[in-house]
């Protein structure tokens, strides 16, 4: 099945031993001039390439802050360094995170230090080489950027922004990534990751409509484009086309049927995802943002609502106002943006949805808190609501429901294995492996409470199960969407 | 640029064994790459492989699994209208494996 090592699913989590350089050779294809340049970066590597790069890390610290204090803070505590999923399961010890961020602390010491500019083996600095640059290919592109470092180090360092920061500096010197830079010029040309056309996801949705009323028998709409509609619902692109998140997307629409709620997707906010944010790249990250804007001015919408996606939630929630702001066109009544997993939690609280549990009698659930909406978001007026509400809504939908070891779960929980930009098939090696602590975790709940199905709320966390889960013996179509369970139970027509 | 020999003639793809021009594509290659992967074509394959080419050619974008899985039902029979069948013929995942035979570009994006 692979021509690497599995990691072995053990009963009790591992710290295992160091093995120096196993990883190394992991690198995802470097992207070409056709994906670099619509996002503003130089095709292939420029030949002053170690002053560009110099200036851009000068440019980073400079305007943000956090950076620099990230890089100058870290009392190498070793705290960190048993808390990344990447390390878990490959061993190789520049995946522990103090390791990770100093590839990029000791460039940083050199240049821009007093102590590394003139002392510069006392303190570890080194120059920006070619050797240096290929780890910082390799290493930084093993960073799912999940932030679950973070939460456990006393100085709050957050590696992902120094991976960040790093890619950034290599989009710079034209060494991008293939993978999220082809998606990024995609979103340009067409609307969505994918590439998918209007035409397209116009037979889709109707493809999708006939599917309900065979199943339902009642008619229930996903409508496109349509100007004046209260809600735009701003979906990732899989959910036009992978399973299960598709069954997540007919779960939306019925929601909003049984809400009485006029929605529409838009086919030019046709994506929910915004890779920039993976490539640290803020304009990038700004001009994809805007496209919703756009959208929910042309549609003349009252509300934008998040469907399930989880770095576009940390985005949106966190990001959306500054980058693409002011919302003051908006309905004020209701949060800019919301997620839907808000909307149906507050429909059930109203009682304003059947839901029959029985539906989904056939799954013992466990959920998988998807690391940007854990540890960068929140949901409902709450703090912790991003743990809460999921829960709630997936209880609501079930009768069957047991929580992972609470080492794994909410702002403690392990990355899927694939964020962060690494959902690529050339990374397949890595995202197996990342997988482990989160594969341990389920074989747990498995075994104790007889867990048949993990639930999720992220089109990342989704593809990445479905394709990692039969490495470790699981059944790749256990894993399933919040609202698919939703789209199961709920009773159509029973609401006035 | 890599490339793959079929019948004398030579294609040029990505790095990941994609035809980098659609209008190249034969039945030749397909037969080749499919060999590549163990994968013998067989008439259910191709009936797959002719859906998306035909999918392909009016919406530019291959057809979301659910999409495929329909047409493949309603063409060879119910119990063949499922991702299991298509999993089975194409075990590296039908959107992936059945495109690259089929010439078209991989599907991108969180799938």
């Amino acid at each position: 099945m692979a021509d690497f090592d599995i990691p072995e699913l053990k009963e009790f989590p591992v710290v295992p031993h160091i093995q120096e350089g196993t990883m190394a050779h992991s690198k995802p294809f470097v992207s070409k001039e056709q994906f670099q340049e619509p996002l503003g970066f130089p095709g292939e590597l420029v030949d002053n390439w170690q002053e560009v790069a110099y200036d851009k890390m000068e440019e980073l610290t400079g305007k943000y802050r956090s950076l620099a204090v990230f890089l100058d803070s870290c009392v190498k505590c070793g705290a960190c360094t048993d808390k990344c999923h990447y390390y878990l399961g490959t061993s190789d010890p520049k995946n522990m995170p103090v390791a990770r961020q100093d590839l990029f602390r000791k460039v940083y010491r050199r240049r821009f230090t007093f102590a590394g500019k003139y002392f510069p083996k006392l303190v570890g600095a080194v120059d920006l080489t070619e050797d240096v640059l290929n780890d910082w290919y390799s290493y930084f592109h093993q960073c799912s950027q999940c932030r679950r470092c973070s939460v456990y180090c006393p100085y709050g360092i957050d590696t992902a922004e120094i991976s960040m920061a790093a890619r950034e500096v290599m989009d710079e010197i034209g060494v991008g990534q293939k993978y999220c830079n082809e998606i990024i010029a995609k979103v340009y040309k067409i609307g969505n990751n994918l590439g998918l056309p209007q035409p397209a996801l116009a037979d889709t949705l109707e493809g999708l409509e006939e599917d309900i009323e065979d199943d339902t028998g009642v008619t229930v709409r996903l409508p496109l484009d349509v100007k004046g509609a209260d809600v735009l619902v701003v979906t990732p692109s899989a959910d036009f086309f992978a399973e299960p998140h598709v069954d997540g997307l007919m779960g939306y629409a019925k929601v909003f049927h049984e809400a009485g709620i006029s929605w529409t997707l838009s086919s030019h906010a046709s994506e929910a995802a915004n890779f920039g944010m993976f490539i640290g790249s803020y304009e990038n990250m700004r001009k994809v943002s805007l496209r919703i804007r756009e959208a929910a001015l042309d549609l003349g919408v009252k509300r934008i609502i998040f469907g399930e996606c989880g770095h576009a939630w940390r985005v949106a929630y966190s990001f959306l106002n500054t980058l693409a702001g002011p919302f003051d066109f908006l309905d004020p009544k209701y949060p800019v943006p919301m997620h839907i997993m808000e909307f149906t939690h507050d429909l059930i609280q109203r009682d304003a949805l059947t839901l029959d549990k029985s539906a989904n009698d056939d799954m013992v659930l466990t959920y998988h808190d998807s690391c940007n909406v854990a540890r960068a978001s929140r949901m409902g007026p709450k703090p912790g609501g991003q743990f809460v509400l999921p829960r709630e809504v997936i209880k609501a939908s079930c009768n069957h429901f047991y929580d992972m070891p609470q080492d794994t779960i909410h702002e403690a929980t392990f990355c899927c294995g694939g964020g962060g930009g690494l959902l690529t098939d050339d990374l397949m090696e890595l995202r197996v492996k990342g997988a482990l602590p989160r594969m341990e975790a389920l074989k747990h709940v498995v075994e104790t409470h007889g867990v048949t199905h993990m639930a999720a709320i992220c089109a990342i966390c989704k593809s990445q199960f479905a394709k990692v889960l039969p490495y470790y013996g699981f059944q790749m179509d256990s894993i399933v969407s919040v609202h698919q369970l939703v789209s199961n139970a709920i009773v159509l027509g029973n609401k006035q | 640029m890599s490339s793959i020999e079929a019948n004398g003639k030579t294609y040029e793809t990505d790095e990941e064994g994609y035809l980098a021009d659609l209008n190249t594509w034969d039945k030749d290659v397909a037969v080749v790459m499919a060999q590549i992967d163990d994968c013998e074509l067989t008439e259910n394959h191709w009936e797959v492989i002719n859906f998306l080419r035909e999918y392909y050619e009016e919406y530019q974008i291959a057809p979301a699994v659910r999409v495929l899985t329909k047409a493949i039902g309603k063409k060879l029979g119910k119990d063949k209208g499922n991702s299991k069948y298509l999993y089975e013929l194409f075990p590296y995942g039908p959107a992936k494996q059945a495109c690259k035979y089929a010439g078209l570009p991989k599907p991108t994006g969180c799938v």
